[in-house]
């Protein structure tokens, strides 16, 4: 176990970031969001939620796979190269880490995605205890551990300190790089700030969430079920939960024309949108009440059927703070289970 | 509140509306949704507090579709967006039955959250029989007590009035908020130098993730296929591939709803990244007030709009300011 | 004549209504006068026809400058076109003014079939006043600058 003094954060930041890129909270225009750390930027660790999830860091919102360009009667295509430097992922949280899990699942199973894999492989992941957990916070249900996130590096504020233990070969390596500004540390202190967490975990307002009517073979009993006509009616169609959501992994795959060529590239899709898994026929769902659906049924049912009963949802609550029609999987799993109650 | 509610209740039960259009209570006592109430009994889940800023003028587009008349909750902003949807005939106002309802400001969660609250677990003094002055706010990290006006959307704060455009009855006491001019921020950007506009607007722009949580609940935003959904046109509707779409998006929705907005302020409150997009609307609002005269989308729904009218003298492009 | 790289030829994209000023474009052309070849004229049925969309389409696949040019106003041969892109045009422009895009880089121009002339002075004007802007940076895809 080792330690830093909050102030001299900034040192240990411009030491990370000299060798390689540093991702980290920066607040930008009033919002905090992963961002690349530069000398000037406004770090913020205090926000417990960045709006969109740490998944941009291995997954992000578009990106380039190949471009296509036309010299003289030939075509040719040039790839884009898969991430071949290390970089640091700073300040992660328990449930964007366990959404990175998730997203492994998808993109790690055969046929595994190079472009993912290469960023997987080369993020070293810091991850921060929450010291303040939100109304909003329900990892628990999930399985989260926030006093103790699971990353290359597991951090904890507390006092004027910042606790760092390393968990695995990459993160010794990351605190071997920034041994001149840690210093020896016992887990005293780490083991009170863990106790403290729970007591607050404890008095959540969604700590006794409980996913029972979600468990075994409901597909079609789920898929059938009258409730959704209802739960469905507030939803605007955006696309504000899938793309702050972690898990999220949809994509849609587009050509841009730059005049000298066609660029492909890959961008998220949200399964709110009216064009989603559009083909040639239309689409195969075609209200918005089928949409909104899928999405839940994707992450509740389906997902966890394919998965070892790895729900694809990790109780960040960041779709309870944005939704703008004030609606989201807390209010979907609750309506289920009074369902089931009442039967 | 409660007379609201027994108001309800006789329009359900004499079968005079087949349902209410109104607000839920949510899970915690500031995230009320949107919801349609088809009895007396489904009332119970009915709330009408400071948290219900949602303009339901946007879902009686869906609701002129449905069978009967629907008993809807505007608010005197939301009014002037049911207006104009009737000047678009995209709502039926046979199909409304319009109860115009007080309204003392409506609260921003984000604004709270501003002054420094966290993990807010209960709010008390937005109900709207209140005073609205304080907001008690009870969090898991001790009780705080915020003022009702640093808590409001910036939308109340240049509130239009009290006076509903269009009502079949009103309901409930409303309070002025109004504490701010609506064009201060457009002009202090139109005072910038080119150079820091561009870098205002990049880095507020830089944010946005395209969620079309902007459009899909502007009520200007009512086109059966947006132009941005389209499949056969180049445009980027899910992503920022470059910071280009970003403007391109925002200018050209702006630009779309130019002449309708009726400034009801739902695409900032909106925004889960914060992006003022009220200061596009207002600067195509300055600008129409300015060159052709005040205007007002959804005042008088026989009004011509700016943008489907033009005098032979008006100003050229270049003249602008 | 060859071009050493600190010449900076500016790309504009000119709009030009069908009945004035494209045949006003042609007139120019009759007469021998002379404009330069950085514009690249697009004939549009009336200056109405553009819609903001193309303007923007126009700066997003490299453009530095963009011009609006239709008959003078009351003389539209659909009679009232020019009117509304008037309003249009005068709009949106002050909205690109407003994100910071310089206001040189957008013009609307009236330009009868009669007027050759003006033609030729407006887009040697056009272009070297876009020329003193430089390159636009500010608005357009980056992938397309490659």
């Amino acid at each position: 176990m080792k330690k830093i003094k909050r102030e001299n954060l900034k040192q240990l930041f411009d030491l990370i970031s000299s060798g390689q890129r540093l991702y980290i909270p920066i607040k930008k225009a009033g919002q905090t969001n992963y961002g690349i750390y530069a000398a000037d930027s406004r770090v913020d660790l205090d926000t417990l939620k960045t709006v969109k999830s740490s998944k941009e860091a291995f997954f992000p919102q578009s990106e380039t796979l190949y471009t296509v360009t036309k010299e003289n009667r030939k075509i040719k295509i040039t790839q884009q190269e898969l991430e071949g430097e290390d970089f640091v992922l700073f300040g992660v949280r328990g449930c964007d880490i366990k959404g990175a899990q998730v997203l492994d699942r998808v993109f790690l199973s055969s046929p595994v995605d190079s472009f993912y894999e290469a960023r997987r492989n080369h993020g070293i992941i810091v991850a921060l205890a929450c010291s303040e957990p939100e109304e909003s916070c329900f990892c628990t249900t999930f399985g989260v551990d926030p006093t103790e996130p699971e990353g290359d590096v597991t951090t904890w504020f507390k006092g004027e300190y910042l606790y760092w233990k390393a968990n695995t070969e990459k993160g010794e390596r990351l605190t071997a790089l920034c041994s001149e500004l840690l210093t020896d540390a016992d887990e005293a202190a780490v083991e009170e700030e863990k106790e403290s967490i729970k007591a607050i975990l404890s008095r959540l307002p969604y700590a006794d969430l409980s996913l029972e009517s979600w468990h075994g073979d409901a597909t079609n009993e789920k898929f059938g079920s009258e409730l959704w006509k209802e739960l469905y009616k507030p939803c605007l169609a955006c696309g504000t939960c899938t793309f702050v959501c972690p898990t999220c992994q949809c994509y849609d795959l587009k050509d841009y024309d730059t005049g000298s060529g066609v660029q492909r590239y890959r961008c998220w899709d949200s399964c709110m949108y009216s064009d989603f898994t559009m083909m040639a026929h239309g689409n195969n769902r075609t209200s918005q009440m089928q949409r909104f659906r899928q999405r839940f049924m994707h992450k509740l049912v389906y997902f966890p059927a394919n998965n070892d009963g790895m729900y694809s949802c990790v109780g960040c609550g960041r779709c309870v703070d944005k939704c703008p029609a004030s609606t989201n999987i807390v209010k979907v799993i609750k309506a289920f289970s009074k369902e089931v109650n009442s039967k | 509140m409660q007379e609201l509610i027994s108001r309800l209740k006789e329009l359900l039960e004499s079968g005079s509306v087949q349902r209410v259009l109104g607000w839920k209570k949510g899970d915690f006592t500031f995230n009320p949704e949107p919801a349609y109430f088809n009895s007396a009994e489904e009332l119970s889940e009915f709330v009408y507090d400071g948290f219900c800023g949602a303009n339901l003028s946007k879902y009686m587009i869906k609701a002129s579709n449905l069978e009967g008349v629907t008993a809807v909750l505007l608010k005197p902003c939301d009014t002037y967006s049911f207006n104009q949807l009737i000047k678009e005939h995209r709502v039926i106002r046979e199909k409304a039955y319009i109860i115009g309802i007080g309204c003392k400001g409506k609260l921003s969660l984000d604004a709270i959250k501003a002054q420094g609250v966290k993990g807010i677990t209960d709010i008390k003094g937005a109900e709207i029989d209140g005073d609205c002055n304080e907001l008690k706010v009870e969090t898991l990290y001790g009780e705080k007590t915020v003022s009702y006006k640093d808590s409001m959307l910036e939308r109340c704060h240049v509130c239009k009035g009290k006076e509903h455009m269009i009502y079949d009855e009103l309901m409930l006491e409303s309070a002025d908020t109004l504490d701010a001019d609506r064009f201060t921020d457009v002009e202090i950007i139109e005072n910038l130098t080119s150079e820091d506009k561009f870098t205002y607007f990049q880095r507020e722009l830089s944010k946005c993730i395209r969620c079309n949580a902007c459009r899909n609940v502007c009520p200007a935003c009512s086109c059966r296929k947006c132009v941005f959904d389209s499949t056969k046109f180049d445009s980027e509707q899910k992503a920022n591939v470059d910071p280009f779409h970003e403007s391109m998006f925002h200018i050209i929705r702006a630009f779309h709803v130019a002449g309708r907005c009726t400034d009801c302020g739902e695409c900032s409150r909106v925004c889960p990244q914060g992006i003022p997009l009220h200061l596009f609307n207002r600067k195509f609002i300055k600008d129409i007030n300015e060159y052709y005269g005040v205007f007002q989308a959804g005042e008088d729904i026989g009004q011509t709009s700016p943008l489907t009218d033009y005098t032979l003298d008006d100003m050229e492009a270049e003249e602008r300011r | 004549m060859s071009l050493t790289n600190e010449e900076f030829r500016p790309k504009i994209v000119a709009f030009c209504c069908n009945w004035c000023s494209y045949a006003g474009a042609d007139l120019a052309g009759s007469s021998r006068l002379s404009y330069p070849a950085d514009v690249k004229i697009i004939r549009v049925p009336c200056s109405c026809r553009v819609n903001p969309m193309f303007i923007l389409r126009a700066f997003e696949k490299g453009a530095d400058g963009v011009i609006i040019c239709g008959c003078h106003p009351g003389d539209c041969h659909y009679s009232t076109g020019n009117y509304y892109a008037r309003r249009r045009m005068t709009l949106l422009f002050s909205m690109l003014d407003y994100v910071g895009i310089e206001r040189g880089r957008t013009r609307v121009e009236w330009v009868s079939a009669a007027e050759g002339v003006k033609f030729s002075q407006t887009m040697n004007e056009f272009v070297e006043t876009v020329r003193s802007l430089g390159k636009n940076v500010r608005l357009g895809d980056l992938r397309c600058k490659n």
